[in-house]
């Protein structure tokens, strides 16, 4: 028949090949997990504490006073920084919570009832587009004032419709399985369908949604921070920092740098993880890129 | 007019593992003759038409040589090549579901080789297309000529295909299971249209299938390939009546016999 | 044809018109009492009053959605409490920054992203494609406010090329207005561009396996002809759902944008008037934008209709 050649391959080189395959997952999952290390850290230690004022000490570039430098009020950078991962990471979790619970909640239900439930979850779900994070901020800040409240109620607001789409469309697809078909003719009912098929069969979608909705929601805290509407001061929120560093812009530029790198690099280091978990799930994408 | 010799395509994967799927295949087609290429699927028959076109997947690698009226087409750059597909050769492919831009009409799709080959201007190049589609006997051609795709049924998208590939008047046409994806009602039309318009232009035809049935009543010739490999060639009459290859008597076998007998009986008068 | 565009249409009032409602009884029915939330804690009783007053809090909820709605209708939005100018006046004079500012934005990164995407797909594993993943990882990582603020340190203060911030006016000059309007484009063409070159490249991946590319070269169209006459015009119908979705986007990043550079425009006011509690505003300049949002979602499904002719059947 067909002729082939196979070429035997040492171990040590199966792992290091693995790790390039996967070099986004890896990646990915590195960032990430350093990021939540950093931010569990700051619960119990870090190096000076961030709320600290002192005046005295204002405006000190990195490794004068700190490793990256002090604010206008004298507090350490490095310090906010970390208490910062703390409360992105802590936000950006609760909102994907919010949103993954009753987004998934709708998206199944709305793929197992079908007919007029489905249609209405899915308008609204349309209408919810149209707002984006930060109108839905500004009108929960209108009513509720700033706050982590503010946040994750904005946030939350508006993973909800991207979870319901995702999961509804991934659940109609299983629903056409063989396998369904077969426990539906046995006599199971859609709650329970729901739960012992549908579900674990969408799992891996709803994970690698998961990760790249935090990156979003990450950015969207930032962003909200940054016009004033998130967690209030004095505790350190990364977007906070870097509105007020462009008063300063000129005088102290580290002081823009260090939050916006720190930022980029965890939503980043989430997307990768996503992209990562998704090709590691599907390899047929890859080859198409 | 075209001469294959020692033809292999080596397909190497990422990992820079190679497999042969076409196997030191040679063969002489000469004008006006019909080759019939049978054997299973996965027996490299679409990847031989597609080295021949030098439209193969960029993994494979051919070797060998394709002699067209003297060229060697696997030498060709790929410029001179793109003056060979359309002009000197013209392909038809096995679904005509997808085989067509669904986002341009039809006429437009005929009338591109020859604005691309021959420039001709655009009106020219529309009335061309129309006489197209009434020689592959589409009714009312003047209106379907402006058709998308999607409104035309899998028969009639065929033959659009075959207009396509006829336009310049190629001197040899390839037609990869032309018919495997149509209603059997629908294959004999394709095929009396091929045969009609094969023996009025006087081109060379490589029709390709699994169904020795078909190759028996278009083909001259007939080479049967298993694995990438020749298993046997020779005019279609002895093949099928007389066939050495252990392989060749199995298809046969695996004919239903009512098609047997029908097909024996089209082998009759030598063609 | 003419029947789909006005049921389309409809179809879009009324999507508008659940959206007021929700804005409305968000914004004015949940909080109890407006006017209490937009003069704060410490408000006199008499102020309070005179401001229920003006707001027809006096009214019933019904009534006074409806007045607003035939406001709405007729180009009267109410009257800014902060500012004391009509809003339709505010929203008027801020469009003519933002809209420029939106029209801008995506010409680059449409001009941008198109591009690359393509060259990225067609040399696939390339150096252009990995520029372009690379290109497309790091803009969406990127916060379009911080974006701003380095193109500021840079461009602004160290290079001088472009002003730090403001805008005085289309009447001021052409040239020094468009000035004022580049890097806030750029920053929000960044991370566009970077989301829209992924799609591009992955819609044009998709596409170039399909059959009807090889019937095109095999009628002698060169791998260039088959690209851009065949492949990419299939290809844009992901493309052009994706920019329809960016719009929100787009939209919400113009909030901070505009901020960051201390453009007069929508983004800026809906900012103010947050923390000014100026309800009035808000919940016009809200309705505004989800009406921007709905009418790209309208042009974005027409458009499908002109690229994909499969979908002319059914409309």
């Amino acid at each position: 028949m067909t002729a082939s050649t196979t070429i035997a391959r040492a171990p040590e080189r199966t792992a290091a090949k693995w790790l390039c395959d996967h070099a986004k997952l890896a990646g990915g999952a590195t960032t990430t997990a350093l990021f939540v290390t950093i931010a569990l850290t700051s619960l119990v230690w870090t190096p000076e504490n961030p709320t600290r004022v002192r005046i005295l000490a204002k405006l000190q570039p990195p490794l004068t006073s700190g490793l990256l430098g002090t604010d206008h009020l004298g507090r350490d950078v490095l310090s906010m920084l970390m208490a910062g991962a703390f409360n992105s990471l802590s936000i950006a979790a609760l909102s994907v919570a919010v949103g993954m619970t009753i987004g998934t909640a709708l998206g199944v239900a709305a793929a197992a009832r079908r007919g007029l439930f489905e249609a209405v979850v899915m308008r609204l779900c349309d209408a919810m587009f149209a707002f984006p994070p930060i109108l839905s901020a500004i009108m929960a800040g209108a009513l509720l004032g700033s706050g982590a409240a503010t946040a994750i109620v904005a946030i939350g607001t508006f993973m909800v419709p991207v979870f319901a789409r995702v999961t509804r469309g991934a659940a109609l697809q299983i629903w056409a399985r063989e396998y369904v078909l077969a426990a539906r003719m046995a006599g199971r009912n859609n709650f329970a369908i729901t739960f012992v098929h549908i579900i674990p069969n969408i799992a891996s979608q709803i994970i690698i949604q998961v990760a790249i909705q935090l990156a979003l929601a990450i950015l969207t805290e930032a962003g909200l921070s940054f016009l004033g509407l998130g967690v209030p001061p004095p505790t350190p929120s990364w977007g906070r920092m870097l509105a007020d560093s462009q008063t300063y812009l000129g005088l102290a530029p580290y002081l823009a740098l260090a939050p916006g790198i720190t930022i980029a690099l965890a939503v980043l280091g989430l997307n990768l993880l996503g992209d990562g978990l998704r090709d590691y799930i599907d390899p047929r994408r890859r080859l198409g890129g | 007019m075209l001469k294959v010799s020692a033809l292999s395509v080596d397909i190497v994967g990422s990992d820079g593992v190679a497999a042969r799927i076409v196997d030191d295949v040679s063969f002489d087609l000469a004008q006006g003759e019909t080759l019939g290429i049978v054997g299973e699927s996965g027996a490299g028959k679409t990847m031989l038409a597609l080295a021949i076109m030098r439209l193969l997947p960029a993994i494979a690698r051919p070797s060998g040589e394709i002699l067209l009226g003297g060229d060697n087409l696997l030498a060709l750059s790929e410029t001179d090549m793109c003056a060979v597909r359309g002009r000197r050769i013209g392909m038809i492919f096995q679904e005509p579901m997808t085989a067509l831009n669904p986002a341009q009409r039809v006429g437009t799709q005929i009338a591109e080789g020859l604005i691309l080959h021959r420039s001709l201007a655009q009106r020219e190049a529309r009335q061309q297309a129309i006489d197209l589609l009434e020689r592959v006997r589409i009714a009312d051609a003047r209106r379907r000529v402006d058709c998308f795709p999607h409104e035309l049924s899998g028969g009639q998208r065929q033959r659009v295909g075959i207009a396509i590939a006829l336009a310049l008047r190629p001197g040899l046409l390839i037609a990869d299971e032309p018919t495997t994806a149509l209603d059997v009602t629908v294959q004999k039309e394709i095929l009396d249209i091929l045969d009609e318009l094969v023996s009025d232009l006087r081109m060379s035809l490589i029709f390709i299938s699994h169904d020795i049935g078909v190759i028996g009543r278009i083909a001259d010739s007939t080479l049967v390939m298993l694995g990438g490999r020749k298993m046997e060639q020779g005019p279609t009459a002895r093949v099928l009546r007389a066939p050495t290859a252990a392989y060749t008597q199995s298809l046969l076998a695996a004919m239903p016999r009512r098609t047997r007998g029908s097909l024996a009986r089209t082998q009759e008068p030598p063609r | 044809m003419l029947r789909a565009i006005s049921f389309r249409l409809l179809s879009l009032l009324l999507t508008l018109l659940i959206i007021s409602v929700a804005i409305f009884i968000i914004l004015e029915v949940l909080p109890g009492d407006p006017a209490a939330i937009m003069l704060g804690t410490s408000s006199q009783p008499d102020t309070l009053a005179a401001l229920r007053h003006q707001m027809g809090l006096d009214q019933p909820a019904l009534l006074r959605y409806l007045t607003w709605m035939a406001g709405v209708f007729s180009g009267n939005f109410g009257v800014s409490y902060t500012y004391g100018v009509p809003v339709a006046e505010l929203i008027g004079a801020r469009l003519t920054v933002t809209v420029p500012l939106m029209l801008m934005a995506i010409t680059l990164s449409l001009s941008v992203a198109l591009p690359l995407g393509v060259f990225a797909a067609a040399r696939q594993r390339g150096l252009v494609d990995l520029g372009a993943t690379v290109f497309s990882q790091l803009g969406i990582a990127i916060p379009n406010f911080w974006l701003g603020l380095l193109l500021i340190l840079f461009f602004a203060l160290k290079l001088g090329w472009f002003p730090a911030g403001g805008f005085r006016g289309w009447s001021e000059g052409f040239w020094p207005s468009l000035q004022a309007l580049i890097l806030p484009a750029v920053a929000l063409a960044v991370p566009q561009s970077a989301i829209l070159t992924r799609v591009t490249r992955s819609a044009v991946l998709d596409v170039m396996n399909e059959d009807f590319v090889r019937t095109a070269r095999a009628k002698g169209a060169s791998r260039n002809r088959a690209l851009w006459r065949h492949v990419v015009p299939n290809a844009l119908v992901p493309f052009v759902t994706i920019l329809g979705l960016q719009i929100s986007v787009l939209l919400a990043g113009a909030v901070l944008v505009e901020n960051v550079f201390s453009l007069p425009g929508m983004g800026r006011l809906a900012y103010q008037a947050l923390t000014q509690r100026d309800l009035i505003v808000i919940k016009n300049v809200v309705l505004f934008f989800s009406a921007i949002v709905i009418v790209v979602n309208l042009i974005v499904d027409s458009i499908y209709i002109v690229l994909d002719p499969r979908l002319r059947a059914s409309a």
